[in-house]
C-alpha cells in the first residue's frame, strides 16, 4: 500500500481541522494584523506600514484609560466570582452530605449558562433602575421614599451583573479541583493535628489552584471582551474596550485603530492564558 | 509443513539510541505454537505488533503465506490478535462482539450469529452470546476475545500476555485450555510473554528474545538443557554459575579449574586452555553427596541455608570462593527428616559432565 | 464528652451553618432575578416595578403576533442547527487527532482550537468580518454560520477529547484486527463509544449558538438572529416583552437541559 493510501484516514481527521484553522482563524488574524498597521486617512483609511495606530493606543490618555478601567472590571468580576464560587464549591465537595443535594445544587449553578446570557443582562436593568423592581420594592417597603439611582449605571451595577453571569464558570473548574483531591488527604492531615483551617490552607487550597487559575483565567476573559452587559447596565462607565472597538468598526470607520485594539485584545488574552497554563502545569507537578 | 510466517530482517528503530527491534528472522512453520519470551522492554510485544499489523517496521519484510504483508494494514492481514486487555467492545453484547469480524467480511447476520455460536462452544460459554462484556468475570472475557479472534479462521493467531490479567488458579486453568484449543483447531498460535513457566508448558518452540534481539530459537526441552546464553539460561529455570578456567580440551570434552577443583564437561564449545569462562549447571542437576558417596566433579563447601517449599528443599551451599550455589531436590517418600542438611555442617556437591554449560568470559550473576 | 471535643462540636455546627446560610443567599442571589423576569412577564403594567397591579397574558399574545420575532427564532433554529453540524464534525476531528496523533505544532493546534472560547466574541466577530470582506462574501446568515461554528469548536473539542482520553486504544486496533478500514472502525465502534459526548456537546453548542450576540454582530447581513433582535429592542427601551420571551426561553432551556441530563445520564448507568 502506498504510503498516502495507508495514511489517508489519518491524513483527513488531521487535515479538516487544519485547513478550518487555517481559514477561520490564522488568516482572518493575519488580516487584523495586517490592517493594524494602515494608516486612517479621511474618509476612510489606506494601506500602509506605520506604528501610528498602537501608538495612539498607548499614548492617547483616553484609549489608556479604557483599557485600563475594563482591566479593573475584569479583576474585580473575577475575583467576586472567585469569592462566591470557591466556598460553595467548597461545601458541595466537602461538606455536603447528601450526594443527591450535591448533584442538584452543582447543576442549579450551571443550569443560568442555559438561559439567555442577554436575558441575565437584561433583567439586572430592570431591577436596578431608578424606576426599577428594587426601588419600587424598597419604596413599597417603606425601607426609603425616594428612587435611588446609585444601583444602575455605574460599575458597581456593571460587577454585579458580570459576576452574576460569569459565576458559572468560575464554579465549574474549581469544583472539578476540588472533586479530584483523595479524600484520605484531609484525613491524613487531620490525623497529624492540624484543624480543619489548617488542612484547609495546607493542603486543600494549594490542591485546588489549577481549578482556580482556570477559572479566573476564563472568568477574566470573559468579561475583558463583554460589551453587551456594560451597554446595558453601565452607563458612561459601560465604554469598556470592547464596545471602544465596535464604534471604530462602526461610526467611527477607523478600521486599522479598531484592528490594532482587537490585536492588543488578542496579545493579553492570549498571555493570560499561556500564564495559566503554565501555572496550572507547574502547581499540577508539585501536586503530584 | 510451509512456512507460514517468515520474517527478513525486520527491525524497529525509534532514534539511533532507541531500538525495539533489531534485525530479527526467523519462520513460524503452518499449525506450530510459538511462544516469543523475554522480560519487558525487550521487543516481544513490539514484534508481535508488526506482524499484526499494528506498528510499521523500520526494515525487513514480513511474508505470511508467502504474500508480503509487511505494509499492509491489520484489515488486510489474515492474521487476528487477542490483545492483552481483550479489548472487548462495551458497547456490544458477547454474540456482536464475536460477530464483529464475520460482519465485516460481509457475513449476514443470521449465519454471522450461529459461527458465533459456535465459536462459543469451542471456549467453553455457549450461554453468554446475549451479555455485555461489563458483566462478566476476566477469564470469561479472556475466552471471549480468543473466540471473537478464532471465528474469523486466521492464518495466525497471535496472543500479548493473554494470562498475565488472571490470577494464578485462572491462569494454570487457561494454560491447559489454550493448548487444547490449538490441537483442536489447528491454527499456528505465536504468544508472547514473559512467564518462562508459560512458555515451556505450552510452546512447540519458543524463542527468547533480548533487547530487539534473538537470543535463542528452539524447542522448549533444548533451550533448557542447552542454553545458547547466560541470558538465555538465566531467564529460563534458574542457574548456578560459577567463574572457571580452561585446563585442557580434548575431543567433545574439556576439563575446568574451577576454584581449585577439577571440573570434567562433556562439550564441544571449550576454548583454548588458558581462557576464562563461567561454567553453569541447574539447581535440579546438582547433588548433594552423602557419607563417604563418590561422584566425578565434585566441590566442596558449607551449608548455608534451607529453604522447604513443600514439593521439596533448595539447599544453598557456600563454597571457600566465596560463590554460592543452590541445590533443589524433591522430597521422595523415602527421605527421613534426619536426612535433611542443616546449616553449617560441610557439605559435598556433584554434577554429572553433560549437565554443565559452558559459556565464554565472566558472568555478572 | 471533653471541652474540648463539644468546643470542636460547636465549631463545626457553626461552620456548618455559616456554609447552609450562604448558599441559601447564594442560591436567592442567581434565581431571584429569574423568578422576577418570570412574573413580571405577567405584570398588566407596562413599567416594571413592584408591587404588580394585575397579571395579564397580554405580553405573550404579543409575542405570537410579531412577524418579526418569530422570523429571528426562525433564523436561530437554522444557524444554530448548521453551526452545531459543522463545529461537530470538525471538533471530532480535531478530538481525533489529538488524541491520536504527534505532530508538529500539536500544542499551538490545540491553544487555537481552544482560543476562541476565552477570546473576546468581538475579535473572532471582527476578524472574520475583514477576510469576509476581503475576499468579497457578503454577510448572511450563512456567514454567522460559520462565525458560530469556530467559536464553538472548543466546546466539542474539550467534551469529545476528554471522552476519547479514556477509551483505550486497543479497541480501534481490535477493530481494525477484525477487518474493519478506518472508516469502519470510526462508524462501528469510535462513534458508538463518544455518543454521550457528541449529544453533550451538541445540546451545549446549540445553545450556545442560539444565544451568540458578539460574532453575529458582526456577521450578519439584513437577517436578524434571536438574540440580535431581542438586543435592538431593548435598546428601545424596557418592556414587559422581552419579560415574556424572557420566560419562554427560560422554559425551553429547562427543558434542553432535562433532555441533556437523562441522555448523559443514561449512558454513564
Amino acid at each position: 500500500m502506498t504510503f498516502v493510501r495507508r495514511h489517508l484516514s489519518g491524513m483527513l481527521v488531521l487535515g479538516i481541522p487544519l485547513a478550518w484553522i487555517v481559514v477561520f482563524m490564522l488568516v482572518p488574524y493575519a488580516i487584523i494584523g495586517t490592517y493594524s498597521f494602515w494608516s486612517k486617512t479621511y474618509p476612510t483609511f489606506r494601506p500602509d506600514f506605520q506604528f501610528g495606530n498602537y501608538a495612539t493606543l498607548f499614548s492617547d490618555p483616553q484609549y489608556l484609560q479604557v483599557l485600563l478601567r475594563t482591566l479593573k472590571i475584569s479583576a474585580l468580576v473575577s475575583v467576586a466570582s472567585l469569592a462566591l464560587a470557591y466556598p460553595f464549591a467548597y461545601w458541595l465537595v466537602f461538606r455536603c452530605r447528601w450526594a443527591g443535594v450535591r448533584t442538584w445544587l452543582y447543576m442549579a449553578v450551571i443550569a443560568p449558562l442555559w438561559v439567555s446570557y442577554l436575558l441575565r443582562a437584561y433583567i439586572w436593568k430592570t431591577i436596578l433602575g431608578t424606576e426599577g423592581i428594587l426601588n419600587s420594592f424598597l419604596m413599597w417597603s417603606g425601607l426609603t421614599d425616594a428612587p435611588s439611582d446609585i444601583f444602575l449605571y455605574n460599575q458597581f451595577a456593571m460587577v454585579l451583573t458580570l459576576t452574576y453571569i460569569f459565576i458559572p464558570f468560575m464554579v465549574m473548574p474549581i469544583y472539578t479541583a476540588l472533586e479530584r483531591i483523595p479524600p484520605n488527604l484531609a484525613e491524613a492531615s487531620a490525623d497529624l493535628g492540624q484543624t480543619p483551617w489548617q488542612t484547609f490552607l495546607k493542603v486543600t487550597l494549594p490542591l485546588s489552584t489549577p481549578g482556580i487559575a482556570a477559572g479566573f483565567t476564563l472568568t477574566f476573559c470573559l468579561s475583558f471582551g463583554d460589551f453587551i452587559a456594560p451597554f446595558l447596565v453601565g452607563g458612561p462607565d459601560g465604554n469598556l474596550i470592547a464596545s471602544v472597538i465596535q464604534t471604530q468598526f462602526g461610526s467611527a470607520l477607523n478600521w486599522p485603530l479598531g484592528s490594532a485594539l482587537s490585536v492588543v485584545m488578542l496579545v493579553i488574552v492570549l498571555s493570560i492564558v499561556s500564564l495559566s497554563d503554565r501555572l496550572e502545569r507547574s502547581s499540577r507537578v508539585g501536586a503530584s | 509443513m510451509a512456512a507460514i510466517i517468515q520474517l527478513r530482517g525486520l527491525s524497529k528503530h525509534y532514534s539511533k539510541t532507541i531500538i525495539g527491534v533489531d534485525d530479527v528472522s526467523f519462520s513460524v512453520e503452518d499449525g506450530e505454537f510459538v511462544t516469543l519470551l523475554g522480560p519487558s522492554g525487550c521487543g516481544k510485544s513490539t514484534l508481535l505488533r508488526m506482524i499484526g499489523g499494528f506498528e510499521e517496521p523500520t526494515q525487513g519484510t514480513i511474508l505470511l503465506a508467502g504474500r508480503d504483508v509487511t505494509w499492509d494494514p491489520p484489515y488486510r492481514r489474515e492474521v487476528n490478535m487477542v490483545f492483552q486487555d481483550y479489548a472487548l467492545f462495551p458497547h456490544m453484547t458477547v454474540g456482536q462482539n464475536i460477530a464483529y469480524g464475520l460482519k465485516m467480511a460481509g457475513e449476514r447476520r443470521a449465519a454471522a450469529r450461529a459461527r458465533a455460536a459456535e465459536a462459543l462452544e469451542l471456549v467453553g460459554l455457549p450461554d453468554k452470546i446475549d451479555q455485555r462484556p461489563d458483566q462478566l468475570s476476566g477469564g470469561q472475557r479472556q475466552r471471549i476475545a480468543l473466540a471473537r479472534a478464532i471465528v474469523r479462521r486466521p492464518k495466525v493467531l497471535l496472543l500479548d500476555e493473554p494470562l498475565s490479567a488472571l490470577d494464578a488458579r485462572m491462569r494454570d486453568q487457561m494454560r491447559i485450555e489454550l493448548k487444547h484449543l490449538h490441537e483442536k483447531v489447528g491454527i499456528t498460535f505465536i504468544m508472547v510473554t514473559h512467564d518462562q513457566e508459560e512458555a515451556l508448558t505450552m510452546s512447540d518452540r519458543i524463542i527468547v528474545m533480548e533487547q530487539g534481539r534473538v537470543a535463542q530459537d528452539g524447542r522448549p526441552q533444548d533451550i533448557y538443557d542447552h542454553p545458547a546464553s547466560p541470558y538465555v539460561a538465566n531467564f529460563i529455570g534458574t542457574t548456578n554459575f560459577l567463574p572457571a578456567i580452561v585446563t585442557r580440551t580434548g575431543a567433545g570434552r574439556a576439563t575446568f579449574n574451577c576454584g581449585g577443583a577439577g571440573v570434567d564437561v562433556l562439550t564441544e564449545t571449550a576454548p583454548q586452555a588458558g581462557a576464562r569462562v563461567t561454567l553453569g549447571f541447574r539447581p535440579e542437576k546438582t547433588r548433594l553427596l552423602a557419607e563417604g558417596e563418590t561422584a566425578p566433579n565434585v566441590l566442596e563447601g558449607r551449608i548455608a541455608e534451607v529453604i522447604y517449599y513443600g514439593l521439596g528443599l533448595r539447599t544453598s551451599v557456600e563454597l571457600p570462593t566465596g560463590d554460592s550455589l543452590f541445590i533443589d531436590t524433591l522430597l521422595a517418600d523415602t527421605l527421613v527428616r534426619s536426612a535433611i542438611p542443616r546449616p553449617g555442617t560441610p557439605a559435598r556437591v556433584a554434577i554429572a559432565p553433560h549437565n554443565i554449560f559452558v559459556f565464554p568470559g565472566e558472568v555478572r550473576s | 464528652m471533653t471541652a474540648r471535643t463539644s468546643r470542636g462540636l460547636i465549631s463545626r455546627y457553626g461552620a456548618d451553618t455559616a456554609f447552609m446560610t450562604f448558599v441559601a443567599l447564594l442560591m436567592a442571589f442567581l434565581y431571584i432575578p429569574i423568578w422576577v423576569l418570570i412574573t413580571f412577564s405577567f405584570s398588566s403594567s407596562r413599567s416594571l416595578t413592584w408591587p404588580i397591579p394585575g397579571f395579564t397574558l397580554e405580553w405573550y399574545r404579543k409575542l405570537f403576533a410579531n412577524a418579526d420575532l418569530q422570523t429571528a427564532v426562525g433564523n436561530s433554529f437554522y444557524v444554530a442547527t448548521f453551526a452545531t453540524l459543522l463545529a461537530l464534525v470538525v471538533g471530532v476531528a480535531a478530538a481525533m487527532a489529538l488524541n491520536r496523533y504527534d505532530f508538529p505544532g500539536k500544542t499551538l493546534f490545540r491553544r487555537l482550537i481552544l482560543l476562541p472560547i476565552t477570546l473576546p466574541g468581538i475579535v473572532t466577530g471582527i476578524s472574520m468580518l475583514n477576510m469576509f470582506s476581503l475576499f468579497g462574501f457578503p454577510l448572511s446568515l450563512e456567514t454567522v454560520i460559520f462565525g458560530h461554528a469556530t467559536a464553538l469548536l472548543g466546546v466539542v473539542v474539550t467534551q469529545v477529547y476528554a471522552r476519547l482520553q479514556r477509551l483505550p486504544r486497543s479497541l480501534a486496533e481490535a477493530s481494525g484486527d477484525l477487518g474493519a478500514n478506518p472508516l469502519r472502525t470510526f462508524i462501528y465502534v469510535t462513534l458508538p463509544n463518544l455518543r454521550s459526548a457528541i449529544i453533550g456537546a451538541g445540546l451545549l453548542s446549540f445553545v450556545l449558538s442560539f444565544d451568540e450576540i458578539p460574532v453575529t454582530f458582526f456577521l450578519t447581513g439584513r437577517d436578524n438572529t434571536l438574540p440580535m433582535y431581542i438586543y435592538s429592542t431593548m435598546r428601545r427601551g424596557v418592556t414587559p416583552e422581552i419579560n415574556a420571551v424572557g420566560t419562554l426561553i427560560v422554559l425551553a432551556s429547562l427543558v434542553l437541559i432535562v433532555i441533556s441530563v437523562v441522555v448523559t445520564r443514561d449512558k454513564r448507568s
